[in-house]
């Protein structure tokens, strides 16, 4: 099980809610997936309707909705949005996205970290995305965030685990639980990120794009549990010994 | 996260965390050495018994990975004996309150003396090392040490007894780099027993003091523990999971671990384990494997033969020349020694075995003008 802040999970999947081809779809592949958290573009529901299509096809028990800032482009935006969205959905998650550049949607680590700084005193439970960069996560934990969102590759791109070697150096030396975001095209680069020990991925693109998204969702929730307790049985270490002409340690034996 | 390591270390058991040790099988070492990011687990099974037959792969392993990380070079360092005034009682130290030697703490003049000794050797880098006076030896004297000796030195460390966050806070502006300070054994009861009297019998004042390093954001600290005091395996997983904890909370702060054997003195305590060198050497690849940047440092309490072979092995700084009384380099040569040193080659002459070996000696790896406070 998971923690984050003060919240339990069973599922070590998350998922968000774009590019469905419809709400209803949407809601079957989100069971199926077995998520418990999910995140909504404040720039895609009607805040002041309580019909609106997609939070009406959330309305479960075990699924939070987690608010995110996407279309936002710098640190007062967000702050204002995540205001905005504890309002209108009374919970103080926010999954913090600052993406200035409309083409990549790479995310702005300067404006993400003075948003965590000031949203943290405003008593809000951050989850950043950010780039695959091991300073800034220790800038963020210093700053207040509950967990790291560092990007696999860029966003709705699924093209996988670009970044690994860096987001080992994060998950080897975080505080807070890391959650790969972006970029997760495949059930196996989703096992790969819980393998190499992430506490959590967020997968949407792969499942809202593929030709099937219920049965979809239904191999990423078996690929993260895969993953997990591949991490947790501990992999076999692939063994590369070094052979060497002059021993090193003979000296202990004059 | 925990505010400091005292909680983490109190959900510890010594006795269990030592059988873990002592049942690591051959599976488990073949298992770390295969692994590339190596856990606490896999460090345990390094330094268990069960390794003993792998240490040739541990020594290249520990060569390769030390060679990528630091290169061939080896920096240098020198202590500098402030004062053997102490009121602790530390059954294993020359300096011991109940030691009946002749107490000195060096004048401004008599350090300046020193000091002209020590340039002339080459060093950039010293080690202010004192015994435990607080009436004496306290913050106002060191503050009035790192202005005498800021202009004649680019890096300053420190190993004296443990301050509070403020002290730290006062000192580090003023030139003050790098804070060593051993736990000298992770067993809370022969702690006591080591040290009956004085401050230094507050175990997790001790156990506390990198914690409020890290807090006052000193750049660098040293940890270990005294080889010999208890079980060596046991004492030195405590130290990787103490290194573990401050890497990941005080990010910003590099971390150094030394490996004192304890050495014979004025009224000497004989030790209770015995550690060969071949065990020594485990205990330096398997921290080398277990951490690939922490810095490894030997002093001269080791003898030449295992100095001069444990070179390329993962080591990356040591002493040289090394006096351990207070105004031993010039003021009072003769006088009471802390520990009796086994290397006493000079210097100049560690720098031709370095070089030799295909080693540079480094003699200045910091300036404190890269310190803005």
């Amino acid at each position: 099980m998971l923690t984050i802040a003060d919240k339990v999970f069973n599922s070590r999947l998350f998922t968000g809610t774009g590019k469905f081809s419809s709400a209803g779809v949407m809601e079957e592949a989100l069971l199926a997936s077995g998520s418990e958290l999910v995140t909504v573009a404040l720039k895609r529901v009607d805040l002041k309707s309580s019909e609106d299509d997609i939070l009406s096809h959330l309305n479960y028990p075990q699924i939070n909705l987690l608010p995110n800032t996407s279309g936002v482009r710098n640190a007062k935006e967000a702050v204002f949005a995540a205001q905005m969205a504890r309002e209108a959905l009374e919970t103080n998650w926010i999954k913090l996205e600052i993406h200035p550049d409309p083409k990549y949607l790479m995310p702005d680590p300067v404006e993400t970290l003075k948003a965590t700084e000031e949203l943290a005193k405003l008593g809000f439970i951050i989850l950043p995305y950010i780039h695959a960069d091991p300073v800034l996560c220790k800038h963020l934990e210093n700053a207040g965030t509950a967990a790291v969102m560092p990007l696999g590759s860029p966003i709705g791109s699924n093209k996988g685990l670009k970044t690994i070697d860096f987001l080992e150096i994060i998950i080897s030396q975080s505080n807070v639980p890391v959650i790969i975001d972006a970029g997760i095209g495949s059930p196996s680069d989703a096992a790969k990120a819980m393998e190499i020990g992430a506490d959590a991925v967020l997968v949407n693109t792969a499942i809202a794009v593929s030709r099937d998204p219920v049965k979809m969702a239904e191999a990423f929730k078996i690929a993260v549990i895969a993953g997990r307790m591949a991490f947790e049985a501990k992999l076999g270490a692939i063994n590369t010994y070094a052979v060497s002409s002059s021993p090193l340690t003979s000296f202990l034996d004059d | 996260m925990t505010d400091n390591f005292t909680a983490l270390f109190n959900t510890y058991s010594w006795e269990e965390t030592r059988q873990s040790i002592y049942d690591k099988t051959a599976l488990d070492v073949e298992h770390a050495l295969g692994n590339n990011r190596r856990t606490l687990e896999d460090f345990k099974a390094l330094i268990s018994p069960a390794a003993a037959p792998y240490l040739e792969q541990m020594a290249q392993l520990s060569r390769q990975i030390t060679l990528r990380r630091f290169g061939k070079v080896m920096q240098l360092y020198v202590p500098l004996y402030l004062s053997n005034e102490c009121n602790n009682i530390c059954t294993y130290c020359g300096f011991s309150l109940d030691n009946k030697v002749r107490r000195k703490t060096l004048s401004p003049m008599e350090i300046m003396q020193e000091v002209a000794v020590l340039k002339e050797m080459g060093y950039d880098h010293v080690l202010l090392v004192t015994g435990e006076a607080n009436q004496t030896v306290h913050t106002e004297y060191f503050k009035k040490v790192l202005e005498l000796l800021r202009p004649h030195f680019a890096l300053i460390s420190m190993e004296v007894q443990p301050l509070n966050k403020e002290d730290y806070e006062e000192l580090i502006p003023l030139g003050l780099n790098t804070v060593l300070v051993y736990q000298e054994t992770y067993h809370r009861e022969d702690y006591k027993k080591h040290h009956p009297k004085g401050k230094k019998s507050n175990f997790e004042y001790r156990l506390e003091t990198p914690d409020r390093l890290g807090k006052a954001e000193v750049h660098k600290m040293g940890l270990g523990v005294l080889i010999g005091l208890e079980d060596w395996r046991t004492d030195s997983f405590f130290t990787a999971l103490h290194l573990s904890y401050l890497e990941k909370k005080y990010w910003k702060t590099r971390y150094s671990l030394s490996f004192p054997r304890l050495r014979p003195f004025s009224g000497g305590l004989e030790p209770k384990v015995e550690m060969s060198d071949r065990e020594l050497v485990q205990l330096i690849c398997a921290y080398r494997l277990f951490n690939e940047e922490v810095e490894l440092s030997i002093s001269t309490r080791e003898s030449i033969v295992f100095r001069d072979h444990i070179i390329g092995l993962g080591i990356t700084s040591m002493s040289a020349g090394s006096k351990t009384n207070p105004g031993g380099y010039a003021v009072e040569p003769e006088s009471l020694e802390q520990f009796e040193i086994s290397d006493e080659r000079t210097p100049g002459e560690i720098e031709t075995m370095l070089k030799e070996k295909g080693y540079e000696a480094v003699w200045k790896d910091w300036d404190q003008g890269l310190v803005c406070k």
